[in-house]
């Protein structure tokens, strides 16, 4: 996994709650055996609509995407991490994510930002107002930073300390544990036998 | 320290605790299937890794499998792909697999309960989200991601940050036509599909002490349609006698001394939750979903609500979306609402007892014309069951169709969908805009009101029908 420090890019203002992984990546597209190539399939029902905002001409080539609350509930698929980072997205910010999209999002190395709503209505009108504005998602300080002058959007933004430090250090998670290897032995020598196996019974 | 039920499974599991890191919490239980795993097993091999513990794993196929011709190759080229690769990768890494054709192939949800391997106190997880299901028994169960397959793949532990607790405590008991289905609707109604966020929910009260081990399951299943992380009933005789005699359950003094463990896992008296929600269950009525998330949800009885009603402007805007998605005008009976399939099936619904009280409601009358009911059992062995008792017979002779297991028309990934703009009444546990099919139309109803709806053609209760059989 890549270090991830900060990142300034456009980005894309997503004005909708409730965008749950299915619409992220709908089922169809989850056939692949591979991590890669599901960009095509990322919020695949609202691609056709030429008014939909990554249609828009002046959010080409976003890496940051402001979502509304909600977004990433119901199916587990990590599918819809791989897509938004398919499609190029480096961070994702939202005043609410599923659980489990904000699990996934720290383990593939895309960085899922909650701040409070009003930053993300900030973030939305000054993008309306200035789409080629970069953002800026700066993990060392937890800061989001956008805009200039008055309206100038400097926030904090919360993430959990341990998907923080994994993230800075570019560290996977089964490396982690792998090396704490004689702990997870020393807890399967006290384990209960009466604990069920899988081996077919007799 | 007074603990609660998911405190005490937590606890037993901690294989490392280090401040300012998640647990390291051991698995008991790793289910898999076709969808979430190829690029978990993927990353072992580019990684020269094994299974730790194939012996604590088991895999079968469900998502993209057929439910007709499923003695012939699997037609979609993709679907085909996937499935076989599970079989390579079960087959190369040593993991046993339940595969198409097999009497223990069938949605993850209902083989592991079926096989005895879901018990009290273990952990289990799967990737796929209503892995919540397994909760029924005491167990601690939840939803992981590919990247977490891997990683319990490789280690068979998993590092997790110690969730929230909440009690939902549910004094009385559902009326007669009443199912845990429209308990667990009128819930997510009303507490909202986030409400549950960064919980491990323990359904409590009087309700679940009566409640067979099926309608838990259907409770659990759908904690994470309110964003709880995982939903527990504590075990107890109906969670013994369900697992008794099961291939996998402990046998002889094993069974005694489990018995002995099981029973002590339940939440101390004057421990606390971190957040605890009341709820009625005699007040409870046939609920049914009008939206497009499984908190859009109203009594049978009622009608579609109005957007204007809702005072928060994000609700508002999202009832006004799904009105439109479903095709659907406010103050319209729930009960006037036509749909053109019946879905009885899915982890939610989709067990034996599911298939017994639909079809008790239609034995002796017939699928309403234009409508077509898909009859899906949740696995190999409850469709045997099934057919050893004659339901298969009560469903044809009705004009349903009989189908092999699966996930079927639960999501629009196998060839069972629902075509652009038609509506389905369906026993499953997502009415998301096109979970079922492209432009699909989905009501979440209990396994009576599809059985009513199949026969009267609109949303119907049993009670609805015409008594004269
Ligand atoms: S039946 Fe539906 S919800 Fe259950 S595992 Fe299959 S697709 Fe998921």
């Amino acid at each position: 996994m890549e270090k991830f420090t900060a990142h300034t890019g456009k980005a894309a203002p997503l004005r909708r709650a409730n965008v749950d992984t299915d619409q992220i990546i709908p089922a169809v597209y989850l056939k692949r055996v591979t991590r890669t190539g599901f960009g095509d399939g990322l919020f695949a029902a609202w691609r056709s609509d030429p008014e939909f905002v990554l249609n828009r001409p002046e959010h080409d080539g976003a890496t940051v995407l402001v979502a509304g609350p909600d977004f990433g509930t119901g199916s587990s698929r990590e599918h819809a991490v791989w897509a938004l980072q398919d499609y190029g997205f480096q961070a994702v910010i939202s005043s609410r994510f599923g659980d489990i999209f904000r699990g996934n999002a720290g383990k593939a190395g895309l960085l899922a930002a909650l701040v409070d709503h009003k930053v993300v209505e900030r973030l939305w009108s000054l993008l309306e107002q200035d789409p080629a504005t970069p953002v800026t998602v700066d993990l060392e300080q937890r800061l989001i930073l956008a805009g200039t002058g008055e309206d100038a959007i400097r926030d904090s933004f919360d993430i959990d300390d341990y998907t923080r430090w994994r993230l800075l250090e570019g560290l996977d998670d089964i490396g982690i544990t792998l090396s704490h290897v004689d702990e997870v032995e020393a807890y399967e020598a006290h384990r209960s036998p009466l604990r069920p196996t899988t081996v077919p019974a007799g | 320290m007074r603990t609660t039920l998911a405190e005490k499974v937590w606890e037993e599991h901690v294989v490392r605790r280090h401040e300012g890191e998640p647990d390291l919490l051991y698995i008991d239980l790793h289910l898999i299937h076709e969808v979430t795993s190829p690029q978990a097993f993927d990353g072992l091999r580019l990684a020269g890794r094994r299974v730790r513990r194939p012996d604590l794993s088991i895999a079968t196929e469900d998502h993209n499998v057929p439910t007709v011709d499923v003695d012939k190759p699997i037609a979609d080229p993709v679907s085909r792909t996937q499935v076989e690769t599970l079989r390579r990768n079960c087959a190369e890494f040593g993991v046993r697999l339940h595969p198409l054709g097999d009497a223990d192939q069938g949605i993850v949800h209902v083989v592991g309960p079926q096989l005895g391997l879901t018990q009290p106190g273990m952990t289990i997880v799967c990737g796929d989200s209503h892995t919540s299901t397994h909760g029924a028994f005491g167990a601690l169960a939840f939803g992981i991601g590919t990247s977490e397959v891997e990683h319990v793949l490789a280690t068979q532990t998993l590092p997790q940050v110690r969730p929230k607790t909440m009690a939902v405590n549910v004094d009385g008991e559902l009326p007669e036509g009443v199912t845990p289905k429209d308990l667990v609707l009128a819930l997510i109604a009303q507490v909202g599909t986030g409400g549950g966020q960064g919980h491990v929910v323990e359904y409590r009260g009087q309700a679940f002490r009566t409640m067979s081990m099926e309608g838990r399951m259907t409770v659990c299943n759908m904690s994470i349609e309110w964003g709880a992380k995982a939903g527990m009933v504590a075990p107890d005789d109906a969670t013994f006698a369900y697992l008794e005699g099961r291939p996998h359950a402990p046998k002889g003094k094993d069974w005694e001394a489990a018995l002995d463990y099981w029973r002590g896992l339940v939440t101390d008296q004057d421990a606390t939750f971190d957040r605890e929600i009341h709820l009625d269950a005699s007040a409870v009525t046939p609920f049914v979903t009008w939206g497009t998330n499984p908190g859009q949800g109203v009594p049978l009885a009622a009608n579609v609500p109005d957007p204007s009603d809702f005072d928060d402007p994000d609700e508002r805007l999202s009832a006004e979306r799904a009105l439109a998605y479903m095709g659907l005008q406010a103050g319209t009976p729930m009960r006037d609402i036509r749909v053109d399939t019946v879905f009885l099936g899915s982890c939610t619904n989709g067990r034996i007892e599911d298939l017994r009280a639909a079809a008790e409601v239609i034995r002796g009358r017939s699928v309403a014309e234009d409508v077509r009911m898909l009859v899906v059992p949740g696995s190999g062995r409850v469709r045997l069951q099934a057919e050893s008792e004659g339901l298969d017979v009560i469903f044809k002779e009705a004009g349903a169709e009989w189908r092999g297991a699966g996930c079927s028309m639960c999501l629009g990934m196998n060839p069972d969908q629902l075509a652009p703009g038609e509506r389905s009444a369906s026993t499953s546990n997502r009415n998301f805009e096109g979970r079922q099919g492209k432009g699909g139309r989905t009501h979440l109803v209990s396994p009576l009101v599809a059985a009513a709806t199949a026969v009267s053609g609109h949303l119907a209760t049993p009670a609805d029908l015409s008594h004269a059989v």
